[in-house]
């Protein structure tokens, strides 16, 4: 009885102590989040800080404290630099087009799954479409590469057989941004659409029931009731695609890349990593590589703000 | 309740059905393709005789990839660099999950935001280099470890599930009978998490086994590369060396070794995902669910 008044008043003297109180309390809990905490520490913040370095002279001697100020110097060579224009162009039309072809299928495949009445054909497109998903970068360039091969590749077979000519795809330039955005739509759409497809299974069966009763068609139903239900998932996915429009796939460009085709395929993470790990200039690269992250994070916030303002639906 | 469909609505139910093959057959067919190449005659496949059967059945492919040493040391590699990398993730980031399910830990809602940050900012690749660097870790197997260690989302995926999973008063229950939080982590919480636990090691097993990016920045020494480097070595750049300079007699040589094995070495290196693949389909599913619901 002593005790517990004595540790009442102790609670109401102060809160602060009752706070420490309270974190040592929980001091095993901090113990298990410690190396969670050290390793985001190191690994993540850590390099955040390393950015500096794009305003400086970095020399590894010197090190990021010591070197010269430089300022905007490496952003306005970056920026006037005779390979900008075309670095840009490329990051940009691979992204945009990825996005304009990758973006809408994931949903249209979703739509036309949620209304197979079978469910063994349904499990059975499923599991044949998310399959692409868990290959690797390298073995999904490897399978196009040969299979675009000139001489032994089996889409060229095919136009021959065909009557058309042969082609040698990963040296025409043009042809590039196809090969990349129409393989990631292979890849990618079937995996796209499982959260697709949870949007609609979220969706009140009763409203459909009484449009079914009112005598609506599947058309109808799919544009006034499925549509409108899934509509907060699809901007929120599109935001969320908008702020990486810039982060262009680095391994996939890399694997694809060669000396022919590199007026299409050289993007800002190629470049960085081109100029940057192998050429040494890590000033120079660092900065290129925060110009990147500038522009993405602008593109989130404007879509963020533009979607706020017309269908009240927000990241934050 | 029974509906009447319109002409217009069977149209669209067939409409969408003939869809619906069409893309099943586009995604598998270049899968099967790679499996039927694999075992027919390498000429036969170059010629573009072979369509949807093997012609000329061999294990030639096979053979080669068995005898090549750079396969094997890739591989058992790539099998070190998971599995150790993976453990490690799964306790670092179920640890941490736990204590943030914590409702009432103080100062919660600042380490979360400490990591979300983390998500839409980043160094950038040379400043994470140079990183590396500094910690002796180029050229180093840790390389391939330690970076990587916690995906915040994974963590908040991990969290969430706690929370919903696992009742608060059975923590509260146990703590008050005298379980310290340790005791509570590895006796109440790991055994009822084995669902989302799989999550995670799948989360993180298949990007560790499919990780490249990292290999081809950090390590120089070709005893230590993964799989997914040999793969490169083997796949790409003999095949992109011998199409650009189609007469040196080197890379004619080296397009033809490349082409017998090509196809086998693209099914071995896949064979751990295709083992997995219905464990994979049905907890990573799972995992896209759990986070579609908190997002």
């Amino acid at each position: 009885m002593k005790k517990q008044t004595e540790n009442m008043t102790r609670v109401m003297n102060s809160g602060r102590s009752s706070q420490l109180n309270k974190v040592w309390k929980y001091r095993q809990l901090y113990v298990l989040l410690l190396p969670a905490i050290l390793y985001v520490l190191i690994f993540n913040y850590q390099p955040m800080y390393g950015v500096i370095i794009a305003f400086k002279n970095f020399t590894p001697l010197a090190g990021i404290w010591g070197s010269k100020w430089v300022g905007l110097e490496h952003f306005e060579r970056f920026v006037t630099s005779p390979s900008f224009v075309n670095i840009l162009k490329n990051t940009l039309t691979l992204s945009v087009y990825s996005l304009a072809a990758g973006f809408p299928l994931p949903i249209l495949l979703a739509l036309a799954l949620h209304y197979t009445h079978s469910t063994k054909f349904k499990k059975f497109v499923q599991t044949v479409t998310y399959a692409p998903h868990f290959l690797s970068t390298v073995i999904i360039c490897s399978m196009i590469i040969m299979f675009l091969s000139p001489r032994s590749g089996i889409i060229n077979s095919l136009l021959e057989a065909l009557g058309f000519e042969r082609i040698f795809f990963m040296s025409n330039p043009a042809a590039f941004k196809h090969i990349y955005v129409w393989s990631g739509v292979w890849q990618g759409c079937g995996w796209s659409s499982i959260i697709y497809m949870a949007a609609l299974a979220g969706i009140d069966t009763s409203i459909h029931e009484s449009a079914m009763i009112d005598g609506a068609s599947k058309l109808q139903r799919i544009w006034h009731i499925d549509i409108p239900g899934i509509l907060p998932t699809i901007i929120t996915l599109l935001i969320l695609n908008t702020g990486s429009i810039m982060n262009t796939g680095f391994e996939k460009i890399f694997l694809l890349q060669n000396s022919l085709n590199s007026s299409a395929s050289e993007v800002i993470s190629t470049f960085v990593y081109k100029r940057g790990i192998l050429g040494g200039e890590f000033s120079f690269s660092t900065a290129v590589g925060l110009f990147n992250s500038i522009v993405n994070l602008i593109l989130m916030c404007s879509v963020n703000f533009i979607s706020k303002k017309v269908t009240e639906v927000g990241l934050w | 309740m029974k509906h009447l469909e319109t002409f217009e609505d069977r149209a669209v139910s067939t409409v969408s059905n003939i869809i619906l093959v069409i893309v099943a057959f586009l995604a598998i067919y270049p899968l099967f393709f790679v499996v039927i190449a694999s075992v027919s005659d390498p000429y036969d496949v170059m010629n573009g005789e072979v369509w949807f059967w093997p012609n000329g059945f061999t294990l030639k492919g096979y053979e080669k990839v068995m005898a090549d040493d750079r396969i094997w040391t890739g591989y058992a590699n790539s099998v070190f660099y998971t599995v150790t990398a993976t453990f490690l993730n799964v306790v670092v980031t179920m640890s941490a999950a736990f204590a943030l399910s914590r409702k009432d830990l103080p100062g919660k809602g600042k380490i979360m935001t400490f990591f979300m940050i983390t998500m839409f900012f980043g160094g950038g690749t040379v400043p994470t280099y140079l990183l590396m660097k500094n910690l002796h870790l180029l050229d180093n197997r840790l390389v391939m470890i330690i970076p990587g260690l916690v995906t915040v989302w994974n963590m908040v995926i991990a969290r969430t599930n706690i929370q919903s999973n696992i009742p608060d008063e059975l923590i509260e229950a146990a703590t008050i009978d005298g379980c310290s939080y340790y005791a509570c982590f590895f006796k109440i919480i790991l055994p009822l998490s084995k669902a989302i636990m799989s999550v995670l090691v799948l989360y993180y097993g298949v990007g560790h086994w499919n990780a490249f990016f990292g290999a081809l920045l950090y390590l120089s020494d070709s005893s230590k590369y993964p799989l997914q480097l040999i793969l490169r070595d083997i796949l790409i750049q003999t095949q992109m060396t011998s199409e650009l300079m189609a007469d040196s007699q080197a890379a004619q040589t080296a397009m033809q070794d490349a082409e017998l094995m090509k196809y086998s070495v693209v099914i071995v290196a896949s064979i751990p995902m295709l083992v997995l693949y219905p464990f994979l389909q049905k907890y990573f599913v799972k995992g896209v669910m759990v986070g579609a619901i908190k997002g």
